[in-house]
């Protein structure tokens, strides 16, 4: 039946990944990453998992072993963070162009320079348009399930590509926190052993990653793009069965006191989690605030986005990471929009750029934002730092 | 038709754009890039095999008497056969126009 | 007796007469005519027979076999990238490791072959292939020296020769050519201390074919580093990419040898060098060069040549 267990989520991320068996793991250090690989590695050496641990020597090499490893039909895992994100990306196109089921956990972290291990999402918003099914986790216990989920769905034939597991650096990765962890019987029955589809074997030659003529480009990049958007329903109906099986259940988009709200904040990851408490903080006070979490961040979840925040008056936009856009918008910023505008639907919307490089966000810092966005009267205003000093 | 010439739908294409037919650039003449053509003399040739080992494109088999023959389908007539027999019984000749 | 020795000391060898009759490499290529790169893939081929899986790097290799919907290839072969062949050959040796270890699948016997250029090999893939020579995965690394980046366009790597014009090293009023001296790869693969590093031509196809069996036979990685004549970027005709590759080792410029367990070991003596010159008149890259430059040339080929003899244990 499994066990409830104090544990760091990274050491917890680890075991996941021992639980759903993977044969070949190939990992480079980086903070805050480290802590999953090591103690995956930790678990080969002692036999509590039967798998080849690859030491690479750089992230691009650790993407490039993980294709050769998901070609040649192994359950395949990796983690990183950051530059070593940055420094795999080249290869984490090709992974998904090549259709590959690779779980990678991402512990989030700002990116260079100035070099800084502390946490922001930088390296996830960089990874978006990779063509990697995304999601996100508020807490340890997400984590672990997002695991055994990202196999369960990347895997299945339906869809074939691979799933970035996202956790914030250090607010997450280091965090000690109460975790259901299921026993391997319980893993066993949600998630099958890896069929693949295809795969390097001399008895069925095939001939993978071949080059694309103008002829063929376009039709090779709908294909995958019908691969992404088709895998939605996958996503929800594995996570249908997640929650069947452990009862806890997830979707695309997570609301908190969204009903009646007049001020939605629309947020990413655990930072979430300060959100909830500043919403009801200013609930406290007479302010009707809300919650729109994006646990799945691609295939980016229009429709389940809308539904929540399309009552609102006022949206405050969180985007964790920098992004030069010299305009009136960051990443999720520009998303949200986007939504907006299919649905012809004009809120009240201020963009924010918050926790940046591990800067602290506070319940004062949502007052404030959401103040700013009541007062806005739906102008547009550019994104706007917030805990910047001058 | 649509297999050989890769104008397909990308419906019809194979995951991750692989190719699942091995060796099917054989169906691809080679041949047409030729302007001269090797031309074996086999009363001299010795069936020492050098042609073959030698050729890039694979275009000579041994037949029953082991003698080596060439698929002119793939022969790009580049000479190195002709340049390597010891027994300089391997002519090249220009194509007939 | 050393791994390498070890495992290939009963090692019977191919010969003209008894050459496999399989091509895992098909006709229907699109190498330019005469391409001596191809030629030492489809003799490596050839040895290795179709109990391989091939891991290929970005370059003339990659776009000649496999402009889809046709492939050249009739065993399975993977393309990622420019720089990583290493890493993926590393991932797929892993992973038939531990699929047969955990029973997942039954197939020990698989060869594992790498291959690139030599810019892919001896500039940007060297990390990833350094890495994965260290970590003694089981697998076969060639590397194709056609001593420039030939897929783009003629344009330098380590591995040019020095005077050799080439796009980005041009001869020119001020420039000599390439103005460096090829990098020493294989040496570079010996300093891993591995089992097993040759050196092989198309034009000694035998030879080639052995040193590509044995390496399959030896467990843990091995290098070979082929000469392979490129008729299009040397600016020689296509007829005479065997000749040239032949001149090359007749006159002490890519000289054939084995490092086994560490030992070095001649694979054959060059009695009478023909001198440089002649090598270089064959090929327009080189025809820029002086009779200077040709003598300070050669006096560096035959003082490396008499080095190698040295690490032989050979007489000069
Ligand atoms: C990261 C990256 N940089 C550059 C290139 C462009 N590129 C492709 S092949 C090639 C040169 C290949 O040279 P080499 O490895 O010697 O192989 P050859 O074509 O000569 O056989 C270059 C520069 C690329 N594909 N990827
Ligand atoms: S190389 Fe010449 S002699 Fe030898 S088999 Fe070919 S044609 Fe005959
Ligand atoms: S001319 Fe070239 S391609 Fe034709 S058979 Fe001779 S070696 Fe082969
Ligand atoms: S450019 Fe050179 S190496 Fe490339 S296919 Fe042509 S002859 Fe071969
Ligand atoms: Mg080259």
């Amino acid at each position: 039946m499994g066990k409830r267990i104090g544990v760091e989520v990274s050491i917890a991320a680890a075991e996941a990944a021992a639980l759903a068996d993977v044969d070949v793991i190939a990992a480079y250090p980086i903070t805050p990453q480290t802590h999953i690989v090591e103690h995956l590695s930790e678990l080969v050496a002692d036999g509590h998992l039967d798998a080849e641990f690859i030491p690479v020597e750089s992230e691009h090499s650790a993407m490039s072993c993980c294709i050769g490893s998901s070609a040649a039909g192994a359950r395949t895992f990796t983690a990183t963070s950051s530059q070593g994100y940055a420094l795999m990306s080249e290869i984490c196109y090709i992974a998904s162009s090549m259709r590959l089921p690779i779980v990678m956990t991402v512990a989030n972290r700002a990116l260079s320079a100035p070099i800084s291990i502390w946490n922001d999402h930088a390296d996830m918003m960089m990874s978006r348009d990779t063509g990697w099914i995304q999601t996100v986790a508020e807490n340890g216990q997400e984590v672990v399930d997002l695991i055994f989920h990202a196999f369960k769905v990347g895997e299945d034939h339906r869809v074939l590509l691979p799933v970035q597991v996202n956790l914030d650096g250090f607010i997450l990765s280091h965090m000690i926190e109460p975790i259901h962890m299921p026993d391997k019987a319980e893993v066993d029955a949600y998630l099958p052993p890896y069929k693949p589809a295809m795969r390097l074997d001399p008895a069925h030659p095939v001939s993978m990653g071949p080059v694309g003529m103008p002829d063929i480009y376009t039709e090779a990049k709908m294909a995958q793009d019908q691969a992404l958007r088709n895998s939605k329903a996958v996503i929800v109906e594995a996570w249908k069965e997640f929650g069947d099986k452990f009862g806890r259940y997830y979707k695309p988009v997570e609301t908190y006191k969204t009903e009646d709200a007049e001020t939605i904040i629309v947020s990413m990851g655990s930072i979430s989690e300060t959100a909830m408490t500043a919403a009801d903080a200013l609930r406290a006070k007479g302010k009707k605030v809300g919650v729109a979490r994006i646990r799945l961040w691609r295939p980016f979840p229009e429709a389940e986005l809308f539904e929540p925040v399309k009552g609102a008056k006022n949206l405050v936009v969180l985007d964790r990471a920098m992004n030069f856009s010299g305009g009136d918008t960051g990443i999720l910023g520009g998303e949200v929009k986007s939504v907006l505008f299919d649905q012809n639907h004009h809120p009240s919307l201020r963009n924010f750029f918050v926790g940046l490089g591990g800067r602290d966000i506070t319940v004062q810092n949502f007052e404030e934002m959401v103040e700013k966005a009541s007062a806005n009267g739906g102008k547009p205003v550019p994104y706007e730092i917030i805990n910047v000093r001058d | 038709m649509a297999k050989e010439t890769g104008i397909m739908s990308w419906k019809e294409l194979e995951l991750g754009n692989s190719i699942t037919r091995p060796g099917n650039a054989g169906e691809l003449k080679t041949g047409d890039w030729r302007s001269m053509r090797p031309v074996t003399d086999y009363e001299k040739c010795t069936k020492c095999g050098q042609c073959y080992i030698f050729c890039p494109d694979m275009v000579y088999k041994k037949n029953a008497e082991g003698y080596y023959e060439q698929n002119y389908y793939y022969c790009k007539g580049c000479g190195i056969c002709a340049h390597e027999c010891p027994v300089s019984c391997i002519a090249m000749v220009q194509e007939g126009d | 007796m050393g791994i390498a020795a070890e495992a290939i000391k009963d090692f019977k060898g191919f010969n003209l007469k008894n050459m496999p009759e399989v091509e895992p490499l098909s006709s229907g290529h699109r190498a330019c005519q005469g391409c001596g790169e191809i030629l030492a893939l489809r003799q490596a081929m050839k040895a290795l027979g179709t109990n391989v899986v091939v891991c290929s790097a970005t370059g003339c290799m990659e776009i000649v076999t496999s402009p889809f919907p046709q492939t050249a290839w009739n065993v399975p072969w993977i393309h990622v990238a420019f720089e990583n062949t290493s890493a993926v050959v590393s991932g797929v040796e892993a992973a038939y490791k531990a699929m047969n270890r955990k029973g997942k699948i039954n197939q020990p016997d698989v060869t594992f072959l790498a291959y690139g250029g030599d810019g892919s090999t001896a500039d940007i893939g060297i990390q990833a292939l350094s890495g994965a020579l260290e970590r003694g995965h089981n697998f076969i690394y060639i590397c194709l020296d056609n001593e420039a980046y030939m897929n783009t366009g003629i344009q330098r790597s380590s591995s040019t020769p020095w005077g050799a014009s080439t796009t980005t090293s041009p001869a020119g009023k001020y420039s000599k050519g390439q103005s460096t001296w090829k990098k020493n790869m294989p040496a570079i693969a010996v300093a891993h201390e591995i089992p097993y590093v040759a050196t092989a031509s198309p034009a000694y196809p035998v030879d080639l074919m052995n040193k590509v069996k044995k390496a399959s036979m030896i467990p843990g990685p091995a290098y070979l580093h082929f000469y392979s004549p490129c008729p299009t970027g040397w600016r020689c005709g296509g007829d005479e990419s065997v000749a040239v590759a032949r001149l090359a080792v007749q006159s002490k410029v890519f000289p054939l040898y084995e490092v086994i367990d560490g030992q070095y070991v001649l694979s054959r003596k060059v009695a009478k060098p023909k001198p440089i010159s002649e090598y270089f008149k064959m090929q327009r890259r080189f025809r820029h060069l002086t009779e200077t430059d040709v003598q300070m040339i050669q006096e560096r080929i035959d003082a490396e040549y008499a080095e190698l003899l040295k690490k032989c244990g050979v007489e000069a």
